[in-house]
């Protein structure tokens, strides 16, 4: 998958702010040229601020690293938000904070690359159905975040299920559906407080049966063909756009009065992709759509990060290990339309096992809650198919992989000395029924503590209502 | 004879009558029989003519007309039961050819008979059976009236017809989603519903035939299709959930006092717990629905199913149709939450034999209950178990699907030709 490139979202947008501060100057000094425009990539950034932290010790717990290791009676250290320490003689002496992690097995913070939470919030009304611009089949315009309700009850429910990071995106009515942002789950009064910082953007597009039903009765597309047609025209489109942008600068650094291109929010998420900044998720379901859509991504030269749902993966496992594409998906959901007639239950050991980046993900607020269980369900189906993957291994389908596909696993994702502190402690070894999240720890801060009801964050929604503060 | 080939099983399954059936022996494991005789270790259940024979915690001794099953270190338990599903009524919901679980512009309510429209030959009943469903309630999920129909009590065994109960259940809607079909408020939706009842007590004492005068509001079908609902002789389920519509509920009992309520969905029962309790009326609960999906639903807790089974209230878990195969893992997730094991398996069996009132048939192991049993590689409730054997009416069946098929068939791809042509 192409690297974003974060150290030029940086400096594109230093560059963008110095722009605006200079103009006036620069129209003095130069008399042909009017100041250089570039688009500020970053309009909404990030708010984010941790909890407070303390040094923490959890001692003498099981882990799953999350990039495929285990180990049994470990401690960790985290303090100023990151893990400093993985170890069985780690000096304890100046931290105040040590939790016996005798029996309880801690893992890295479940990362879900697909929710709908906050944009299609609980309650589940009219009012907060603000997941799909049905309007026209390409809007990569419209940007998830734009569209969050922090208060949304789900994302508490989530966080009691060890989930410390997600991916919001628009919904698969359209053949584009506009920008996905990665989020850490604590709760922030507007969603700026919630963005991962630094996480790069994701590319909502659907394949197949949505889009077809969406627009077959207002102006098409009606038919797959006609779906791809989309794709391409709005790909080349894009192209055209990015053409006209470098012409721009190209005339600039050569002095002439260069004239830019009107902005056009569509075609500049599509560029961002072709530039290899913005991370495509698509929606797909049916091997052969997943197998149209890899050579729409050669054709225009760009890489799709995952595909979602890829209910058929299992059939193209090996196509999707060669095109470098992770497979987001369900432990055994299916049947609900015709593209989902063929989900079988060892869809994800499939994938691991033709050595493809396999990820579990929810598409569902019920689902988030226990993907740890998801997971535990994919795994035994395979083992019992006789596909040999420890439960180590499972959980990078959880964590490492779901971090990588968005982009963010240098931060998060695994149980390694330099990580942000987003981890979970479990009653229990956490393939079981019965285990639960006792505590979430995000960047070393306790997001919850299964304990301390007192403690529960409660969203707007639910204060003053029945069940405030309630066990959930 | 210790094992059967798969040739005769495939011929049991052809003659598909309980009166072929093998006589089969499961032993050694731990039996859940949910009957008087509770739990037993290293037990044997017999089954003999698609019925169990014995259930025994000393050795037996049996001659060689019966198979054996070694079941030592797995768990043994009746078959589970699909609480509230759609089963043989829907293949694919969304958007391809008739989907007979949802009705439209019927004239037809009450009446509607969902027994009617089902069939065996959907891929959802050997996916459903593998994982240890065996039997379901089937009902139509959605009409243009609050008003369901009436559904029926369905096997998953080779049954060329899979009813084993006709007309089992009457299902009715006083939701939010059931007040938005009689005219958008529960004003109208309870003023409705009294007059179907007070109609069908009405029509009990005359006979309706096409020339009868009838000014009802119900069509005569529906007033007659009520009326064992107000006798008492058929059980009536009320989707509901919030807590207001079911102190109605209880008060319509006070006026209809035969009524043989069941409440499903109930996402706040465990604010009425008592009173559902002392009303004798048993729920079937999603025990993992604890978010507020409309203002009806506030109280959402996933501790719903403990706090009404601690009330008294008996509790089934399992309304879904595609996968009414994850009720094992729902059951468990109430476990984990608050309710005692042995009533996460009740819920699975007991209780929802009980609702339909086939329990003298189904949901415990004991002599002379039809032989439906599944074998566990352990614990059913842990997600990472399945079954090992699953046995309806007394024959084992297959433990293959069409998902089984489609695994099987690209388990390896093969490069030299096109996979349609691997037949596994």
């Amino acid at each position: 998958m192409k690297k974003v490139n974060k150290a030029l979202l940086t400096s594109v947008s230093l560059l963008s702010a110095a722009i605006v501060a200079g103009c006036g100057e620069q129209a003095t000094t130069d008399k042909k040229q009017a100041a250089f425009v570039e688009i500020n990539k970053d309009p909404f950034p990030s708010t984010y601020q941790p909890l407070p932290t303390e040094t923490t010790l959890i001692s003498n717990v099981n882990m799953y690293d999350g990039v495929g290791g285990m180990a049994q009676g470990v401690s960790v250290l985290l303090d100023n938000g990151k893990i400093v320490a993985i170890g069985d003689d780690i000096d304890a002496s100046s931290v105040s904070n040590i939790i016996d992690g005798t029996d309880k097995w801690l893992t890295p913070g479940i990362i879900d690359v697909h929710s709908h939470l906050g944009v299609y919030a609980t309650p589940d009304a009219g009012s907060h159905a603000d997941g799909n611009e049905m309007t026209k089949p390409v809007t990569a315009a419209v940007w998830a975040e734009h569209s969050i309700w922090p208060q949304d009850p789900g994302f508490r429910r989530a966080l009691a299920g060890g989930v410390t990071t997600l991916q919001i995106l628009p919904g698969s009515a359209n053949l584009v559906g506009g920008r996905s942002v990665t989020i850490k789950n604590l709760p922030g009064r507007v969603i700026q407080d919630m963005k991962f910082p630094d996480a790069p953007y994701g590319l909502k597009m659907a394949c197949g049966e949505n889009p077809k039903r969406v627009y077959g009765q207002k102006g098409g597309p009606m038919t797959r063909m006609g779906n791809v047609a989309g794709y391409r025209q709005a790909w080349s489109d894009a192209q055209d756009y990015k053409r006209a942008w470098e012409k721009y600068q190209a005339d600039y650094e050569a002095g002439k009065d260069a004239k830019p291109p009107k902005r056009d929010l569509n075609k500049e998420t599509l560029m961002g992709v072709l530039d290899g900044e913005i991370l495509v998720h698509m929606h797909c379901y049916r091997a052969d759509d997943m197998g149209t859509m890899i050579d729409v991504m050669k054709e225009f030269d760009y890489q799709i990060a995952s595909f979602q749902h890829a209910v058929e993966a299992y059939k193209i496992a090996d196509k999707l290990a060669e095109n470098n594409i992770c497979s987001a998906m369900w432990a055994d959901w299916w049947g609900f339309k015709m593209e989902a007639y063929d989900g079988i239950r060892e869809n994800v050991p499939m994938v691991e096992a033709a050595n493809a980046c396999a990820i579990v993900h929810s598409d569902s607020d019920i689902g988030i809650q226990r993907l740890n269980q998801e997971a535990a369900k994919a795994l035994s189906d395979g083992q019992r198919a006789g596909i040999d993957i420890s439960k180590a291994q499972a959980w990078t389908w959880l964590t490492s992989n779901a971090a990588k596909s968005l982009g963010i696993f240098e931060q998060t994702g695994s149980l390694q000395v330099g990580k942000n502190a987003d981890v979970v402690l479990w009653t229990a070894e956490p393939f079981s029924t019965y285990a639960q999240a006792e505590m979430v720890f995000i960047d070393g801060g306790l997001a919850y503590d299964r304990n301390k009801p007192e403690q529960w964050a409660i969203s707007d929604y639910e204060l003053g209502q029945i069940g405030e503060g309630d066990r959930k | 004879m210790r094992t059967l080939t798969i040739t005769a099983i495939a011929l049991a399954t052809a003659l598909s009558s309980s009166a072929y059936a093998e006589k089969l022996a499961l032993v050694g494991g731990t039996i859940h029989t949910m009957g008087t005789a509770g739990t037993i270790e290293n037990g044997t259940v017999v089954i003999e003519d698609g019925k169990i024979s014995q259930v025994s915690k000393q050795a037996l001794t049996l001659d060689d007309s019966y198979r054996i099953i070694d079941t030592s270190g797995k768990v043994v338990t009746p078959g589970f039961i699909g609480a509230y599903t759609s089963l043989g009524l829907v293949e694919v919901p969304s958007w391809a050819n008739t989907v007979d679980a949802y009705v439209e512009n019927s004239p037809y309510h009450a009446a509607l008979d969902a027994g009617s429209a089902v069939t065996t030959d959907t891929t959802l009943r050997n996916i459903s059976r593998i994982e240890g469903i065996t039997s379901a309630a089937t009902a139509l999920g959605a009409a243009d009236s609050m008003f369901l129909g009436q559904g029926a009590f369905i096997t998953l065994g080779n049954d060329a017809d899979p009813v084993l109960k006709h007309r089992a259940f009457m299902s009715i809607d006083v939701s939010n989603s059931g007040a938005d079909k009689m005219a958008g408020s529960r004003a109208s939706m309870w003023q409705s519903l009294n007059d179907a009842l007070a109609e069908a007590e009405y029509a009990k004492s005359i006979e309706l035939t096409p020339q009868t005068e009838w000014h009802g509001t119900l069509s005569k079908a529906d007033a007659k299709a009520l009326i064992p609902v107000i006798n008492g002789d058929m059980p009536v389920l009320f989707k509901v959930h919030r807590a207001a519509d079911i102190r109605q509920l209880l008060r319509l009992k006070q006026a209809f006092k035969n009524l043989d309520i069941t409440l499903v969905g109930v996402a706040e029962g465990w604010r009425v717990a008592e009173q559902i309790a002392a009303a004798d009326i048993e729920v079937i609960v999603n025990p993992e629905s604890n978010l507020p999906y409309a203002f009806e639903q506030n109280g959402a807790t996933l501790e719903n199913a403990a706090r009404l089974h601690q009330a008294g209230v008996k509790v089934a878990i399992g309304m879904d149709t595609h996968n009414i195969r994850l009720a094992p893992q729902q059951a468990g997730n109430a476990v984990a939450n608050g309710l005692p094991y042995q009533a996460g398996l009740a819920a699975l069996t007991t209780v929802p034999a009980k609702i339909y009132g086939i329990d003298d048939t189904l949901g415990r192991l004991q002599p002379g209950m039809q032989a439906d049993v599944v074998v566990w590689s352990g614990d059913p409730l842990e997600v990472m178990v399945a079954p090992t054997n699953v046995i309806i009416n007394g024959e084992e069946v297959k433990l293959e699907s069409r998902q089984t098929k489609l695994r099987d068939r690209y388990l390896t791809i093969d490069e030299k030709k096109p996979q349609q042509y691997t037949r596994p």
